[in-house]
């Protein structure tokens, strides 16, 4: 078997061991998507009291592309954390897998979950709000959420060596890191409402990008030609953030393994 | 006993009844002139507590495990079994020594140490949720193994086992302790590893589980051709499944042997009882119910 299909072979394996346990997790799977369903719902109704399609538009792309975002970088920022949990990561470390791979098939599956759970929040707000799409350009859709994927793939990957090195509280920065992110990426406003140092952050998450690139193709219907400076910082992050990311992650990992923190569990 | 270990190392390898295909290549591919393991000077402290005191957990320890053999490492609570094993398992890093398996530096060559290594831990380390079934074949993928042929072989060691293939396709948290432990044990095998590192594989079992265990590593050691190290403080499961014992003690090597061999040794030099509570007692000077209060609990779970 050549290297690569061995390490594809490999990554498929967490793509199998994810949807094995989403299906075994059923019961807060739906819980999940009834809590995202109705978040979003709940703050897109913000729009509509204010008798505003534009801003029902605005707030109903921010809730769900921000949602697939935040689900991409969960699960793979958490993937250590998961494994911690479940007491399983010194046996998936011990395997002959290099990083790339575990991390490839996490990103994968993340990717598929997060289009399929979207998908399903999408639908039911378009049929609660009657939504027009007819202006919309998927095109300009689809290019922004594969970018921005790439960008917060690297993030979380990034993310990841939190609790691999900080056992107790590792989870916990990730969550202030997702909660950092959301606050300063004009998800629900723009960030010229932020103070100066805040915008200065927002310039430099993927995700500002990435919903401004997405309204503007679902409400006004621009082409990707037109958007060249929202794609650009995503490609340039893409390409910056997966390598640090995973050069990151293996510096972590040999820390974790000179002090012992691969072992707790819990 | 040693001759029955020199007969394993110069006769022709014995045809491995739990191999996939590709795996039993790659063990064919081991060089035969080197040792199972071989480890020098292998040192490894832990920065512990607030006060960040340094903890030695393994200290010098040299080893020299021949391929085919069940070597045992026998300690007390905290005495560096685990840390030991975790080092051979590429999943600490050494301070100072270095260990060879087959000829491969844990160091430097950790993806062909990986290849040819597996390890059963004192807690049966699986995704609860998910099936036997689901976890074996995520294994099996993981070594680069064949999922229908893992599948095929997992039934097989686990009817073993005493687990039914009816069983396979329920959660593990529905499973008893000790049959999970068996299917670590199955999981571990699948891979048909060259070395099976069994870190306490019967702690906490029921007497038959326990016993289902030790007589599966015993029908391993005649015909599998693993070479297995197992960690115990269990004074007769070490004197029942290994042909070579080390006895280690804060972290350090105190006696190696044949179980005879250490019997005799305390007989001889020391008057005491030809039994393995005397061995013990006599080369680390406290019972296995002495645990150490070491505070290193990041270093060891043994």
């Amino acid at each position: 078997m050549t290297l690569m299909a061995r390490e594809l072979k490999a990554s498929y394996a967490f793509v199998e061991r994810n949807f094995h346990l989403t299906k075994r997790y059923w019961g807060w799977e739906v819980a999940w998507l009834v809590y995202s369903v109705a978040g979003a719902l709940a703050i897109s109704l913000i729009g509509r009291s204010e008798g505003s399609n534009r801003l029902l538009l605005v707030l109903v792309i921010g809730a769900i592309f921000w949602n697939f975002l935040s689900l991409v970088f969960e699960f793979i920022a958490e993937t250590v954390q998961w494994e911690r949990w479940e007491g399983t990561l010194e046996y998936t470390l011990m395997a002959p897998v290099r990083r790339y791979a575990q991390l490839l098939g996490s990103a994968v599956y993340a990717i598929v979950y997060g289009l399929i759970h979207t998908a399903v929040v999408l639908g039911v707000l378009a049929l609660f709000f009657q939504l027009d799409l007819s202006h919309a350009n998927f095109a300009t859709v689809l290019t922004f959420i594969g970018l921005g994927s790439m960008s917060f793939i690297g993030i979380g990957i990034a993310a990841a060596v939190l609790p691999l090195m900080y056992v107790e509280r590792g989870a916990q920065m990730v969550f202030v890191i997702q909660s950092v992110l959301l606050l300063v990426s004009g998800v629900y406003y723009p960030i010229t409402v932020l103070p100066g140092w805040m915008q200065v952050i927002a310039h430099v998450s993927p995700a500002t990008y990435v919903i401004d690139g997405v309204r503007r193709g679902v409400i006004e219907g621009t082409p990707i030609s037109q958007l060249v400076g929202d794609i650009w910082p995503l490609v340039l992050m893409g390409i910056i953030l997966i390598p640090l990311g995973m050069w990151t992650f293996g510096r972590a990992e040999r820390y974790a393994k000179r002090t012992g923190k691969l072992k707790r569990v819990g | 006993m040693t001759t029955v270990i020199e007969q394993q190392q110069t006769a022709a390898p014995v045809p491995m009844r739990t191999a996939a295909a590709e795996t039993t290549v790659r063990r064919r591919q081991l060089d035969d002139a080197f040792p199972a393991v071989v480890a020098e000077h292998v040192t490894k402290r832990f920065i512990v507590g607030r006060k960040r005191k340094s903890v030695l957990a393994v200290s010098d320890v040299s080893l020299r495990i021949r391929r085919g053999e069940i070597y045992g490492v026998l300690g007390a609570n905290g005495s560096g079994k685990s840390t030991l094993i975790r080092l051979m398992s590429t999943l600490l890093t050494l301070d100072a020594g270095r260990v060879e398996v087959f000829g491969h530096d844990i160091v430097r060559e950790e993806m062909a140490v990986k290849q040819v290594i597996n390890r059963v831990s004192v807690d049966a380390a699986f995704f609860k949720k998910l099936s036997p079934h689901e976890n074996l074949i995520y294994a099996a993928r993981l070594y680069g193994l064949d999922a229908r042929v893992a599948r095929a072989e997992a039934i097989r060691i686990l009817a073993r086992l005493g687990i039914g293939e009816k069983r396979l396709g329920r959660p593990l948290e529905q499973m008893s302790r000790g049959m999970q432990q068996k299917v670590a044990i199955a999981r571990a095998l699948l891979t048909s590893p060259a070395l099976l590192l069994l870190d306490e594989p019967t702690t906490g079992l029921d007497p038959r589980s326990k016993l289902d265990v030790q007589a599966f590593i015993e029908e391993l050691r005649d015909t599998h051709d693993s070479t297995i190290v197992l960690t115990t403080h269990d004074l007769d499961e070490a004197e029942r499944l290994c042909d070579r014992i080390a006895v280690l003690n804060d972290g350090a090597v105190v006696v190696e042997d044949t179980p005879e061999g250490l019997k005799a040794m305390v007989a001889e030099r020391h008057g005491a009882a030809p039994t393995m509570e005397s061995v013990f007692m006599t080369f680390t000077g406290r019972s296995l119910d002495d645990d150490t209060n070491a505070d290193e609990s990041d270093s060891d779970d043994d």
